[in-house]
């Protein structure tokens, strides 16, 4: 039976570790998800390695060097099904700001010897240089949604995960909207569903950590906040955190710091 | 129904009534109430104040209820301020409603799984568990009419929905008329009103001219049965002028809101119309109006499996705000966000009618109060409704602008034209 368990490994790029960590936060469900696959490969839990080829690759991380560009491609080639987890794998991450600023520009400030340094000028999703099965998104991912995939591919069907708006998450926990009822920065009417709705559930406007929901309206919700009183470099900040890179995300803090440059000007 | 009738009132409860009858009831007898339903059986949701808005929730006593606070609601915009007057009822709906009690966010039907020989057995699904003995107090009467355009949905129709049903026949309703209606309510717009006409078990009016009271009407034969357990006096013509004072301001306040003569053939006559357009444009699709609409009823069924093999179907609130919703083999059908503001919004005020014989909106305001950007759906149907100008009515057939891709997408380099 064990032989014909399907295989899963756990890759990383540049990242925290925390979505892959989130695997070993399936506390109640990581005995029957052994049983259930055959865990090849994940540094986390053990050193022990299975070499490749690979029924299932969860891959943590943005390219940001040369190497994990190439090694990327070796990934790819030995996994059948192959699954971004987080923020940084499946939108660049919070290392994307330095997609907005000149190559380099933050090396010397971050590191004391930056002549060690060698790295793109860019961090990239993974779906940036080869194809992806399915993007899981969120700072960290949640890990009910990990699950819901991993279940997903192993019964042969589609994960239900909705890219519906936080908003939604919010409502069916009841909780009251902090946007229209305290006038809180929200970033929930942008950001796509799966943490259920944590941050605004205690107090706090959503922080965006799983990107650009199916359809937003950025602009129209940056006027909100605009009209709120917040002033528009403010407004950028909010889109310039763990998605700054994903594409719906970047445009509007371009045109809020342009807007920001211009009320200065 | 509004046969008045003076009925002696009896301390510590004991008198006998009937549908039709009313009584004073002073704030303590409120109490009584409460600790009559609890005593019945029953699980009591009334108002409280959670989160910043007065909400349903849990309630055993009157110190549970919103006492003192008024609620400031616009476009958007919903505030809370505490006086010190410690009247009960001096707000106007929330975001909140009775449906999560009858149709919950999420909902589990069933679950099955194979035997050991490769049958499959069926067992009911966790969300089916609930007591079905609950009282809805405090509800307003725009709650009321919410929950008979629901009942027409969910019930009168070829396949009712056991659960709602369930909940809904066992049910108390002990309902707050209204006198103080938010700037964003229109119910007398949609054939509603302040007043409680029918289809409750008990009507309160807060009265606060003079003494702090209650008067109460009954509406049921179970209605009666619980007030008979409450500390009530009789009630006196000033009384009952007092009633009607309250109803009549909250009335008047409202009035003219919203004209909604002749609406439905109007938008169904005007689904080119280029306000959709530029609603759109405000709209963030996030689907908020539907969620704190006490009439949305959309819903998704979906099976998905555990570790261990079994599966579960599923039924969770579901959005026509969402790209998915209109999902056909191989894509979504609204795919543009006019396209979708239109049909929730045609819906509502129109198509509601040919469907189920009733209008789908009952002039709550909650969609446009809890909009994060204010859109209020009362003036786009008014622009949908008057005189377009032609030049934009095929934007609506063109494709959602594609969404940008790569790292080189300029700023502002969203699609976004000038409005006429």
């Amino acid at each position: 039976m064990s032989t014909t368990r399907p295989s899963l490994a756990v890759f990383k790029f540049t990242s925290c570790d925390g979505c892959q960590l989130s695997l070993l936060d399936c506390e109640d469900e990581l005995l029957e998800l052994a049983r259930a696959v055959r865990i090849a490969k994940f540094a986390q839990m053990s050193r022990a390695l299975v070499e490749g080829p690979y029924d299932i690759a969860l891959v943590e991380g943005s390219v940001t060097t040369a190497r994990d560009a190439e090694r990327v491609k070796e990934i790819r080639a030995s996994s059948r099904q192959l699954v971004t987890i987080g923020a940084c794998a499946s939108a660049g991450g919070i290392q994307a700001l330095r997609n907005f600023v000149p190559a380099g520009s933050y090396t010397g400030v971050v590191y004391a010897h930056p002549e060690y340094i060698s790295s793109l000028a860019t961090s990239t999703p993974i779906s940036s240089h080869v194809d992806v099965d399915f993007e899981l998104h969120g700072c960290p991912i949640d890990r009910h949604q990990l699950l819901e995939v991993i279940t997903a591919l192993l019964a042969g069907r589609r994960p239900v995960v909705r890219g519906y708006s936080v908003c939604q998450e919010c409502k069916a926990r009841g909780t009251v909207c902090l946007l229209v009822a305290r006038g809180t920065a929200c970033m929930g009417p942008v950001t796509r569903a799966g943490c259920g709705g944590l941050c605004p559930a205690v107090g706090r406007g959503c922080f965006g950590c799983f990107g650009p929901a199916d359809t937003v309206n950025t602009g129209s919700l940056a006027a909100r906040l605009r009209r709120d009183g917040m002033q528009a470099r403010d407004v950028a900040r909010l889109f310039k955190t763990f998605n700054a890179a994903a594409p719906e995300f970047r445009v509007q803090s371009a045109a809020e710091e342009a807007a920001g440059e211009e009320g200065r000007g | 129904m509004h046969r008045e009738e003076v009925v002696e009132g009896s301390p510590g409860g004991g008198a006998r009534f009937a549908p039709g009858d009313a009584a004073l009831v002073a704030p303590e007898g409120l109490d009584e109430m409460l600790a009559a339903l609890a005593r019945l059986g029953y699980e009591t949701s009334g108002p409280t104040v959670r989160g910043g808005a007065v909400v349903p929730g849990p309630v055993a006593s009157i110190e549970d209820l919103p006492a003192g606070w008024h609620d400031e609601q616009s476009p958007g915009r919903y505030r809370l301020e505490h006086g010190e007057d410690g009247s009960l009822f001096s707000w106007a709906v929330g975001p909140g409603s009775f449906k999560p009690e009858l149709f919950p966010p999420v909902h589990e039907l069933w679950q099955a799984r194979r035997d050991g020989e490769g049958r499959v057995e069926f067992v009911a699904g966790r969300g089916s568990s609930r007591s079905k003995k609950r009282a809805f107090f405090g509800a307003r009467p725009c709650e009321l009419a919410a929950l008979s355009v629901l009942d027409r949905v969910l019930v009168d129709c070829a396949t009712p929905d056991p659960f709602y049903e369930g909940v809904r026949r066992g049910a108390v309703l002990v309902v707050a008329e209204c006198g103080a209606p938010a700037s964003t309510c229109f119910c007398t717009s949609m054939g509603g009103g302040p007043e409680a006409v029918a289809g409750f078990d008990l009507a309160l009016t807060e009265l606060t001219d003079g003494d702090h009271r209650f008067l109460v009407r009954v509406g049921s034969a179970l209605g009666a049965e619980v007030l008979t357990l409450v500390t009530t006096r009789p009630v006196t013509a000033a009384d009952v002028a007092a009633r009607e004072a309250v109803t009549e301001r909250a009335r008047s306040a409202m009035d003219g809101r919203f004209d909604a003569a002749g609406l439905a053939e109007l938008l169904a006559g005007n689904i080119e119309h280029p306000r959709w357009q530029e609603v759109s444009e405000r709209c963030l699709a996030c689907g908020n109006c539907t969620l704190v609409c006490p009439t949305c009823f959309c819903s998704d069924v979906r099976d998905t499996t555990d570790l261990s093999g079994t599966v579960h179907r599923t039924r969770s609130w579901a959005s026509c705000f969402d790209r998915d919703h209109s999902y056909l083999h191989g894509g979504p059908v609204r795919v543009s966000v006019a396209s979708r503001y239109r049909q929730w919004l045609t819906h509502k005020l129109s198509s509601w009618w040919d469907q189920f014989g009733t209008s789908g909106c009952v002039g709550c305001g909650r969609c446009i109060t809890w909009c994060p950007v204010g859109i209020d759906m009362r003036a786009e149907a008014a622009a949908v409704c008057s005189p377009a100008s032609p030049a934009r009515h095929d934007r609506l057939a063109q494709p959602e602008p594609r969404r940008p891709t790569g790292a080189d997408v300029p700023a502002g380099a969203e699609e976004k034209e000038a409005l006429p």
